[in-house]
């Protein structure tokens, strides 16, 4: 049956405190998930009291800053600070989001820090992203042609184009799999193993809708499946989540409405 | 792919277990059907259930033995039965995740959703036919 309470092991113990404030008046308590794989202890929220006239305006400035200047044990993934590698996507006071594109002042009280839902911990705030990394390879995320290549590029309209850009630049292309939206649906929590997710769905119905990809009836195919597609039920969370503003569950929804013409 | 749990597979070989069923837009086709069509059945037995509420037995086989009586009645039990084990399917795929317990509840709920529409269009039929004789 469905597990609904956290195994022993990993229950969230109260941690240390760091007081970093260095006397100053504008302060935020950032309350961050630790964990070590090679300390057989149960995971840990470190408090770190900060300074921000010290630090930059988003919370990725406020990680930086207290793994710089106050504990640099503390572990996290960033890379582009500017939203688009989507490394830094983690659980900000009870909603998935990128660190670098969630400013502190819009979080009222403390600043809980907790990596991605429901997905394997490597350390501290990164969590282990290699199956939903090889769910998103098994869609063969490229593009796929039975006729020969052209001698220039493969044409496409601006109509077209706009089916995978979205004529406000929201559309599936833009995804940049940060993988906020799949760790933040129930119906993944439940069935990871199966259920390919959002983010991955996403990407299925990018190429599905790709009008110079000739692989739609392969693709259909192979997500027609109780468990790959048909978990979705719709939550949302999906579209909630997203920092970048796209509509998986608009896509998923597209997916399902092919198959249904599929098979009528 | 019965031993997984002691097998050192790689991620992908994970990620595409057995490959797709192939099958799951009938289901889901199928669902939307039956929700609309509850719309109009649920609304017309809820109002029958109303408007019969101080009849007599006498009246209410007159009723039961009208044939557009015994097709919506006969109608209704199918759609509301086939749409509770199609969303109770659903249930059991979400939540129970030993395969072999999952099977067996599927299959225990369609018979027992199965003898219950029997059972019910038996007894629609044997009171609109009989009763009144």
């Amino acid at each position: 049956m469905a597990e609904f309470t956290l195994p022993k092991k990993s229950k969230v113990k109260k941690g240390e405190k760091f007081d970093a404030t260095n006397g100053g008046d504008n302060t935020k308590n950032f309350k961050v998930y630790r964990w070590n794989p090679d300390e057989d202890k149960n995971p840990r929220l470190d408090e770190y009291d900060i300074n921000l006239d010290e630090c930059g305006p988003m919370v990725l400035d406020a990680i930086i800053h207290i793994k710089d200047e106050v504990d640099s044990t503390l572990t996290f993934r960033r890379s582009c600070r500017e939203g688009i590698c989507g490394s830094c996507a983690m659980n900000i006071d009870g909603r998935n989001a990128l660190a670098c594109l969630t400013p502190i002042n819009e979080i009222k009280g403390d600043v809980k820090i907790t990596p991605l839902p429901h997905m394997p911990v490597v350390k501290d705030l990164v969590p282990d992203l290699n199956h939903a990394y090889a769910q998103y390879a098994s869609i063969e995320p490229w593009m796929k042609t039975d006729s020969p290549a052209p001698a220039r590029e493969r044409l496409q309209s601006p109509e077209d184009a706009q089916k995978l850009n979205g004529a406000d630049g929201k559309g599936p292309a833009g995804c940049i799999l940060c993988f906020c939206c799949t760790t933040s649906c129930p119906s993944y929590w439940w069935n990871p193993d199966k259920f390919m997710g959002p983010a991955v769905l996403l990407n299925a119905w990018r190429w599905i809708t790709d009008t110079r990809d000739e692989a739609t009836d392969e693709r259909l195919d192979q997500l027609e499946d109780p468990f790959k597609l048909y978990r979705c039920h719709t939550i949302m969370n999906c579209t909630n989540a997203c920092p970048k503003d796209l509509n998986p569950a608009k896509s998923i929804s597209e997916i399902k409405k092919l198959m249904v013409e599929k098979h009528s | 792919m019965s031993k997984t749990n002691n097998s050192i597979l790689t991620d992908i070989k994970k990620a595409k277990g057995l490959g797709s069923a192939h099958h799951g837009a009938t289901h889901k086709l199928l669902h939307d059907i039956t929700t609309l069509l509850n719309i109009p059945l649920v609304a017309w037995m809820i109002y029958t259930i109303y408007s019969l509420r101080a009849a007599s037995y006498e009246e209410f086989v007159a009723w039961m033995s009208n044939p557009i009586s015994i097709v919506v009645s006969i109608l209704f039990v199918i759609v509301t039965l086939k749409h509770f084990a199609l969303e109770l399917q659903v249930v059991y795929e979400d939540y129970i995740s030993c395969k072999s317990l999952r099977l067996i509840k599927i299959i225990g709920m369609k018979l027992f959703f199965f003898t219950l529409g029997v059972t019910a269009i038996i007894s629609i039929l044997k009171v609109a036919f009989t009763a009144g004789i």
